[in-house]
């Protein structure tokens, strides 16, 4: 599986690139902007994936103190901050040219911009609350209460004035994906970005781990330092 | 239950003694509301829409320090210690300390609210009951997730800056929520507020199970 | 719930990686009081917040009383005084009320009654009424005892209980643990003071870089060499 990630990431990316720029149709109201739409609402899936899986880990890590539980919701915060990130920047990219202004407060764009704060606080939280193995337990606590809040969060933004296109359920009279070419490259895109963000996450765990097997050797060493002397 | 009653009655006595926690939220309160108030700069006839978002962003900022302080309380000659030490389940404990909280929130609220109306030309009395109904919603919602923070960050280091920064976006929607449902309110009643009543009403159950069930991870090593 | 008060195998705690005990085994039979010596940074407060089930050990065996400590932690507890090294005393309540709200807690029978019969015993019937902010230190000290013994505890945990004490203080303490240890409650009693301890010891213990280096007998020679070894390490380390 460590193997196979990297280079099917990489094709993976270059078909969705080749989808994208030269075989999707130029969309006819908004035209060439709208192509960054296919990266932009992948990186918002991959976003809540990465969410979840920092309360699911949270969950596994409280039930059983497993370190790899707590390594894997690290990293899927890492991971669905950096996406999420993506996401608030390829917005206004769009919303700029077809709705005139760079941020509006629209339902969406509000719970973005919300869950972005949320697990940034979580890699505060990690960062600067001190170096204790409790932290990694406030952290599971906080993961699981950011998942709790986002159905809230969902509900409580549609109480804001809207104008968010819905693209995929065409509810809010949204266009929909009516080319076969245009669904392709968003669910290639999609599929890309989820093995980089699985590929990313792998690498973090790992690294994590490494980083607690040096301090562990290097707190032997101290040790037996101690002894002889 | 028992426990919990005890650890109120301990909380709301040391406060009545020393009257620290009130004395600085109530004077915090009524500076933010006035701060709130200047800043926007209202006109006579825009001032009352404001009164929800002021009575709100008032009521979220002094609370942080409100709740902030009734964990310095345990820290203090290490009380926790004897807390914990004791036969007493940390979900009482939870259940306790927020309902000290709920008492101290209700007392600043009945300061706060009546200072935005007078400042912001609203009749609040044509409309009590039903904002009784929303203020004590809020209240008890911030409460339930403030309660569970305000002992984790009780514990870690930059404590100061860590309770309003992992706070403040988790209570996004009781924000939403309540300034929906006060605004709704003070036009036409409660008919109008079922959107914002219904996710205070969630908020409220949703953190307040979540707090009675996790606070044993934030308080016992 | 009958068996040895402590038997502790193999404990082990750390924090944040750092090993700070690392393999303690302790067994404190009923009746007996251990005096745990140990120069600063040993893990006396470490061990002393496992036992008191503050702590969770990270690794091995903790038996108290006959009941693995993970199992019915809240029927332990009832069972256990701690006084840590702070007094777990709200400041602006009076030792009185203080007494009163564990009372509660720990649903002591009688309160009223307990509460002025140990106000009395730690010579404090005439400041239960004053702020606990108002004690000096050895009125403070003597608070938390009567804290930890609220609830006649069989098990008593005491953590550097002579710090910050006067000479009659100190020699007053010594007198109430020898009531005590008459009474037949076992006590652990952490300390870097071997002075002011070993009086009241009926066993010796010695804990070094995070194990049981040295544990006597309880025979009083024994207890001499004992004191001479932990001589030895402090004047290494200083």
């Amino acid at each position: 599986m460590r193997r196979v990630l990297p280079p099917l990431t990489g094709l993976a990316m270059l078909a969705a690139l080749v989808l994208v720029f030269l075989l999707v149709p130029t969309e006819a109201d908004m035209g060439i902007v709208q192509r960054i739409f296919y990266f932009h609402v992948s990186s918002a899936w991959v976003a809540f994936l990465g969410f979840f899986l920092v309360a699911g880990a949270s969950a596994v890590y409280l039930w059983n103190g497993a370190p790899t539980a707590d390594r894997l919701a690290y990293a899927g915060a890492e991971v669905g901050v950096v996406f999420c990130t993506l996401v608030l920047v390829t917005g206004p990219i769009w919303a700029r040219p077809i709705w005139g202004v760079w941020w509006t407060w629209d339902p969406r764009l509000t719970m973005t911009v919300v869950l972005w704060a949320i697990y940034s606080s979580y890699l505060m939280l990690r960062a600067f609350g001190g170096g204790d193995a409790a932290i990694a337990r406030y952290a599971a606590v906080l993961g699981i209460v950011g998942v709790l809040d986002i159905p809230l969060i969902v509900v409580s933004v549609r109480l804001l004035r809207g104008i968010h296109p819905a693209v995929i359920t065409r509810t809010q009279g949204g266009t929909g994906l009516a080319d076969p070419w245009m669904r392709a490259g968003l669910l290639v895109s999609a599929l890309a970005l989820i093995l980089l963000a699985a590929w990313l996450v792998d690498l973090r765990v790992r690294g994590a781990q490494l980083e607690d097997e040096v301090a562990a050797l290097r707190r032997e060493m101290d040790a037996r330092r101690g002894e002889v002397a | 239950m028992r426990d919990a009653l005890a650890i109120l009655a301990k909380d709301l006595r040391i406060e009545w003694r020393t009257r620290e926690g009130i004395s600085s939220v109530f004077v915090l309160g009524v500076l933010l509301v006035v701060v709130l108030t200047m800043a926007h700069d209202p006109s006579p006839e825009t001032a009352p829409t404001l009164a929800p978002g002021v009575l709100w962003a008032a009521f979220v900022l002094t609370g942080m320090l409100g709740v902030q302080r009734g964990f310095l309380l345990e820290r203090e000659n290490d009380c926790l210690a004897g807390l914990l030490g004791a036969p007493v389940d940390p979900a009482a404990i939870y259940a306790g300390k927020l309902a000290a909280n709920v008492v101290l929130l209700a007392v600043m609220q009945a300061v706060v609210v009546p200072l935005v109306g007078l400042f912001l030309h609203v009749d609040l009395a044509a409309r009590l009951p039903a904002l009784l109904l929303v203020c004590l919603l809020g209240n008890v919602g911030f409460a339930s997730l403030a309660t569970l923070f305000g002992a984790l960050a009780a514990r870690v280091r930059a404590r100061e800056v860590m309770l309003p920064l992992l706070l403040l976006p988790l209570l996004v929607p009781l924000l939403i929520g309540a300034v929906q449902a006060t605004r709704a309110v003070l036009v036409g009643g409660l008919a109008g507020a079922s959107g914002g009543l219904g996710v205070l009403v969630a908020f409220d159950v949703i953190f307040g199970v979540a707090g009675w069930l996790l606070f044993a991870y934030v308080v016992r090593d | 719930m009958i068996g040895p008060p402590i038997r502790a195998e193999r404990l082990a705690r750390g924090f944040g990686g750092v090993r700070v005990l690392t393999g303690v085994d302790l067994t404190v039979a009923a009746g007996e009081v251990v005096v745990l010596l140990g120069p600063n940074g040993a893990g006396k407060t470490t061990l002393l917040r496992i036992l008191a089930l503050l702590l969770a050990p990270t690794g091995g065996r903790l038996v108290l009383f006959g009941t693995d400590a993970t199992r019915a932690p809240a029927a332990l507890r009832r069972r256990i005084g701690y006084a840590g090294h702070e007094i777990s005393c709200y400041p602006d309540l009076s030792g009185a009320e203080n007494l009163a709200f564990y009372a509660q807690l720990f649903g002591v029978a009688e309160p009223a009654a307990r509460i002025a019969r140990l106000l009395a015993w730690a010579g404090l019937d005439g400041a239960g009424r004053r702020p606990v902010r108002t004690y000096s230190r050895g009125m403070s000290q003597r608070l938390a005892l009567a804290r930890a013994l609220l609830h006649e505890p069989d098990l008593l945990l005491l953590d550097e209980p002579f710090s910050g004490l006067d000479p009659d203080a100190v020699e007053r303490l010594q007198q109430q643990l020898l009531e005590l240890r008459a009474a037949g409650h076992s006590i652990v009693l952490a300390t870097h003071d071997v002075d002011r301890a070993a009086p009241v010891a009926s066993r010796i213990a010695i804990l070094h870089r995070g194990r049981i280096a040295w544990a006597g007998d309880g025979r009083a020679d024994d207890a001499a060499v004992i004191v001479a070894a932990y001589r030895t390490i402090v004047a290494e380390r200083a």
